[in-house]
């Protein structure tokens, strides 16, 4: 469990990019933190592996107040994912995936083969572990540097705009992906997203930023939609616009879901069909 | 060419004194220039006194330079040891920009990173930022060998034994074969020394190379994962 309590965080160049933030992290959910650029979802993640202090308030990890850990031995135990994956480009995929570990004085030997391990667990095939990171495309980019996130097997996973830079194909197969992994590992995972479809499709518990880290509604993602707290959640999510209001249309014999603007939403299916699992890859 | 083929030991002595002379200075150069450039490229007011100084220190001419350093070291006036410091004095003006050109290229985000992920502050420096910036530093110690190869013949005058002796023997005698084979050896051996840095930049840099298959590589890389 991760708590924030009363934190703020201002700039030396005098910003304030956090206000008064306090917030409960539940252990082994996801919880998305979205907002805007400006709305300090990014230093509010960075604030859990201290690359940013806060300048009043406490953040705690399962009861210990974090400004009491070591900056560097705590980033050790906390997966970090990155934007444009952040890999080292002077490493091979493999040396990559098991910088940590070998930072924690792993063995060489036993490092990588845990590494190669965990390229299985993210879906990469082995034969990629010599290369180097410039000679992946950016989705195998960005499963390595989430193979890398695991590879101390953190209790927590922060993961900053991850998916932010690859397509959208790609995008929605990694987010599966991450949908997958999380359903086997239960990691506490913390993801910052400006994409608010991206937030309800992973979020077990959606925060919604305006600007200076104030809190506009924390919820599920149903209950979001349900009832947004405010205008400005209300046009967030798109529900102001009519697009989240949806009504069904008898079209050519198939039931047209169609949205408040009139632009067409989906097909209205069978629950069973619904219902079921979205296929994903199997393993490589 | 007779006098070449008579004086071929003479030749191979000279080059090997002017390799003696010159192969110091470039790596004492390059010890002394990475400190400096690190507290360069770390600090603003740094960066502006120590570039400034090391521009100027290469405006020093040599000759007076070389009547300098004896006063201040305290070596004997003809000692070849005032070449070398010399020469590394001239290197350190070059290569403390490098350097410090060369850690501010490091990636931001890739400097980020290496932090988040748990790296303590010297060990980003020895694992990253110093391999991500040797590209840069290699492209630096070439012009720092082939200047410094050059420069080496300069010490003729002082006394110091060189490729540089070549020439002014071959001056004071009249030899014409002799200036010729001082000009080329000297350039042969800044060639030489240029490759050697360019293979050792192969050997210890291996993911530079990639920069021109890479394109390929990542388009097959794109094809695979669509195609999967």
């Amino acid at each position: 469990m991760i708590e924030f309590r009363s934190v703020s965080k201002q700039f030396p160049d005098g910003t304030l990019a956090v206000d008064d933030f306090s917030l409960t992290l539940p252990s082994h959910q996801t919880t998305v933190l979205v907002g805007s650029s400006g709305s300090g979802k990014t230093t509010l993640l960075r604030m859990i592996n201290r690359m940013v202090d806060p300048s009043s308030g406490t953040i705690e990890i399962d009861g210990a107040d974090i400004a009491a850990l070591e900056p560097v031995q705590l980033r050790r135990s906390i997966g970090y994912v990155m934007q444009n994956s952040g890999l080292l480009p002077h490493r091979t995929v493999i040396d990559n995936v098991a910088t940590v570990p070998l930072l924690r004085g792993v063995p060489r030997r036993k490092a990588r083969t845990e590494a190669l391990s965990l390229l299985d667990t993210v879906g990469l095939d082995r034969s990629l572990a010599a290369r180097y990171p410039n000679q992946l495309s950016g989705g195998q980019q960005q499963r390595v540097g989430v193979a890398r996130g695991l590879a101390v097997n953190p209790n927590i996973l922060l993961m900053d705009e991850p998916f932010g830079a690859v397509d959208p194909i790609v995008r929605a197969e990694l987010q599966q992906e991450l949908i997958r992994l999380q359903s086997e590992l239960g990691k506490t995972v913390v993801f910052v997203t400006h994409d608010i479809e991206e937030a309800f499709l992973l979020g077990d518990q959606v925060v919604i930023l305006r600007d200076g880290g104030r809190i506009a509604q924390v919820g599920s993602p149903s209950d979001i939609l349900a009832k947004p707290a405010d205008d400005f959640v209300a046009s967030f999510v798109g529900a102001d616009r009519g697009k989240r209001a949806l009504h069904v249309e008898r079209r050519g014999g198939s039931d047209i879901l169609v949205d408040t603007d009139g632009r067409l939403a989906g097909v209205l299916v069978a629950p069973s069909a619904a219902d079921a699992t979205p296929d994903h890859r199997a393993p490589r | 060419m007779t006098w070449i083929w008579s004086n071929l030991d003479l030749l191979w002595d000279r080059t090997l004194d002017h390799l003696v002379l010159s192969v110091p200075p470039l790596l004492l150069s390059f010890l002394f220039a990475v400190p400096l450039g690190w507290v360069a490229n770390r600090y603003r007011i740094s960066r502006g006194v120590i570039l400034t100084a090391s521009g100027l220190l290469y405006a020093i001419p040599s000759l007076p330079l070389f009547f300098v350093i004896p006063a201040v070291v305290g070596t004997s006036l003809r000692s070849p040891l005032n070449l070398i410091i010399a020469l590394t004095l001239y290197g350190v003006a070059l290569m403390v920009r490098v350097v410090a050109d060369g850690l501010a290229s490091v990636d931001k985000d890739v400097r980020q990173s290496a932090v988040a992920v748990g790296y303590s502050g010297w060990s980003i420096f020895w694992q990253v930022e110093l391999p991500l910036a040797a590209p840069v530093l290699l492209a630096g110690l070439r012009v720092v060998a082939v200047s410094t190869v050059s420069l080496a013949t300069v010490g003729a005058v002082i006394g110091a034994q060189s490729l540089g002796s070549l020439f002014t023997d071959g001056f004071q005698r009249g030899i014409q074969a002799e200036i010729i084979a001082g000009i080329v050896l000297t350039v042969v051996l800044a060639l030489l020394l240029d490759g050697a840095l360019v293979l050792l930049g192969r050997i210890l840099l291996p993911w530079t190379r990639l920069a021109s298959t890479s394109r390929r590589a990542l388009r097959a890389a794109r094809v695979t994962e669509v195609s999967e």
